[in-house]
């Protein structure tokens, strides 16, 4: 069960604000998928390793040669706020 | 001369290169009734055809393509409004590879915003229409390549599968889709939702096609580190018997756990019954794990989309909101406005399941659950050559029939997300039409047995005798 601090502190490491509907939807509907996943946790997973990769490569380098990025106009093309050569953003402000 | 719409994308291939076809007029044929869209199933389409021969083999036949494959100078938008009116810089190496091959760009198709849905309903820009019934969905979430495929809009598209976004929609839509085994084709260039997952595949009128296009789709690409070279070509179908193939028919997602349609079960029976009448062995078989799967994978595809996620942030592209403020509070205010409701909730899940004191309990679970999965899958191929189940457990289902329960959405996943997670292809085929709705049927081989995949679901395309042209009137 996920209740509404739960909810309130993982939008928080997720940058995303909620307003209140949000929060008390999310708080139900998450914890009602989480009941169904939590089933696995019954399962004999001891000595098993984790797959974090599914089919077999090792090392897979390329040769370190440079090759050309895109300009930096090109790269900023799209960019909300292009400041110079650079990417604008807001100040800092407070930490939370 | 035949009617340009009902010749299949190889045959029309086939016709430019005689001298039968021009490849102007079936790309213009095209791009009007993609252009037309009454089934919502394009977000853009190509003013016109591009210079240039109709060589290579592909023909000229055009492709559409899923709007989250980066195209260059084209709208890129991944389904999601965060993106709206994003044009890359660069293409996708798939898209690319297929262009070199004589597959111009038709246009984009809609889909699931970053691809996370099996309805198209969480598109940012609207729903997609099924075209045998406009009151259904398609699947998805590449619904909008499915349903152009099965229209006619585009002679093939491309589309992606994380969980079972290509064979669903396919099912759905009565058309063919393939989900390629993990590498085969680069990702470079497809906006990410669970790199360890995402793979791009055809979506197809029918298997010679989607062998011709995947032909060109697959290779190493020195820009994604995790694409392999295909250790074969891919070759063209022929033969039609199954003799001497051993199918392996899972309980776990045949039986009554997966609540599978009875007019789903009966096309799937039929399918098996033609498989036998061909020469192939039917058999049951054991995936003690695959019930678990969808567990698995509702905590690693948001736990990776969550992290690949971070990166739409209103910094360097895409929507931004409240600028004027600080940091923290615009990046929240940008995610809060751009992102849909089910993209709020797979990242919200996946901050849970990788947060702090919850990861060994929930991501490190489901990790050796993968590894469970994979074993199931390598111990029935000792015994089976392929594994086959009903591609999806029904037939499309009504518009917003499913929006408010997300758990009964996820289950439209049931027999298609252990593919992904043992990184194993798939392919989904029609068998026929329960109430007048296509049902797929779907075949799951060792990694890298396309070719034999291909050939196993042409034999039985040709005794099922599927015929989609309802959709395209």
């Amino acid at each position: 069960m996920l209740d509404h601090s739960q909810v309130l502190h993982v939008a928080r490491l997720a940058r995303l604000e909620l307003n209140d509907a949000e929060v008390e939807r999310l708080a139900s509907e998450l914890s009602h998928v989480l009941d169904h996943i939590e089933k696995i946790r019954e399962l004999e997973l001891d000595g098993v390793a984790p797959t974090s990769h599914v089919i077999d490569v090792v090392n897979a380098l390329r040769p370190d040669e440079p090759i050309p990025s895109l300009p930096a106009e090109v790269a900023l093309a799209a960019a909300p706020e292009p400041v110079e050569q650079g990417f604008g953003v807001p100040t800092p402000g407070v930490a939370q | 001369m035949t009617d340009l719409i009902e010749l299949s994308a190889a045959q029309a291939a086939e016709s430019v290169r005689a001298g039968e076809v021009d490849a102007r007029e079936l790309f213009e044929t095209y791009r009007a009734r993609a252009a037309a869209n009454e089934l919502n199933a394009f977000t853009w389409v190509a003013d016109a055809a591009p210079e240039g021969g109709a060589g290579g083999p592909l023909g000229g036949v055009p492709v559409a393509v899923k709007d989250l494959f980066c195209t260059e100078g084209v709208p890129s938008q991944a389904g999601s409004r965060i993106l709206e009116g994003y044009r890359p810089p660069y293409t996708a190496t798939v898209v690319a590879n297929l262009a070199r091959a004589g597959a111009p760009l038709l246009g984009k198709t809609n889909q699931d915003e970053f691809a996370m849905g099996s309805s198209n309903e969480n598109s940012g820009f609207g729903p997609v229409l099924n075209p045998w019934d406009r009151a259904r969905v398609p699947g998805g979430s590449s619904g909008g390549s499915a349903a152009a495929v099965a229209a006619g809009l585009a002679p093939w598209a491309i589309g992606t599968d994380t969980g079972g976004s290509i064979r669903q929609p396919a099912a759905l839509c009565g058309i063919v889709g393939m989900k390629p085994t993990y590498g085969a084709c680069s990702r470079f260039g497809m906006i990410a939702f669970a790199s360890s997952l995402d793979q791009a595949g055809p979506l197809t009128r029918d298997v010679t096609d989607c062998a011709l296009l995947l032909g060109q789709m697959v290779g190493k690409d020195p820009c994604d580190s995790t694409s392999l070279e295909f250790p074969e070509e891919i070759t063209l179908p022929r033969g039609g018997d199954l003799n001497g193939i051993r199918l392996g028919v899972p309980e776990e997602l045949t039986g009554s756990e997966g609540g599978v349609d009875p007019g789903v079960r009966d096309r799937f029976e039929e399918a098996l019954k033609l498989a036998e009448d061909l020469g192939a062995s039917i058999e049951p078989c054991r995936l003690p794990h695959a019930p678990h799967a969808l567990s698995a994978y509702y905590l690693i595809a948001p736990a990776e989309a969550s992290a690949n996620l971070a990166r739409f942030d209103g910094v360097r592209y895409g929507l931004r909101v409240d600028g004027s403020s600080d940091l923290l509070t615009m990046y929240s205010r940008t995610r809060a406005t751009g992102f849909g409701p089910e993209v709020k909730r797979r990242i919200m899940l996946g901050t849970y399941a990788l947060s702090s004191g919850y990861y060994d309990a929930y991501y490190g679970t489901a990790q050796k659950v993968r590894t469970k999965i994979s074993e199931d899958f390598k111990a029935a191929f000792e015994r089976f050559d392929f594994v086959v189940t009903p591609t999806s457990p029904w037939t499309a289902f009504e518009l917003g029939a499913k929006t408010d329960d997300p758990l009964a959405m996820y289950l439209n996943d049931f027999c298609t997300v252990p593919m992904p997670l043992a990184g194993i292809p798939a392919i989904s085929i029609p068998c026929g039409l329960s109430e007048n709705l296509p049902v797929g049927f779907q075949l799951a081989g060792p990694a890298f047995s396309e070719n034999r995949l291909l050939s196993a679901a042409y034999a039985l395309e040709q005794a099922i005798g599927f015929d989609g042209s309802d959709a395209r009137r």
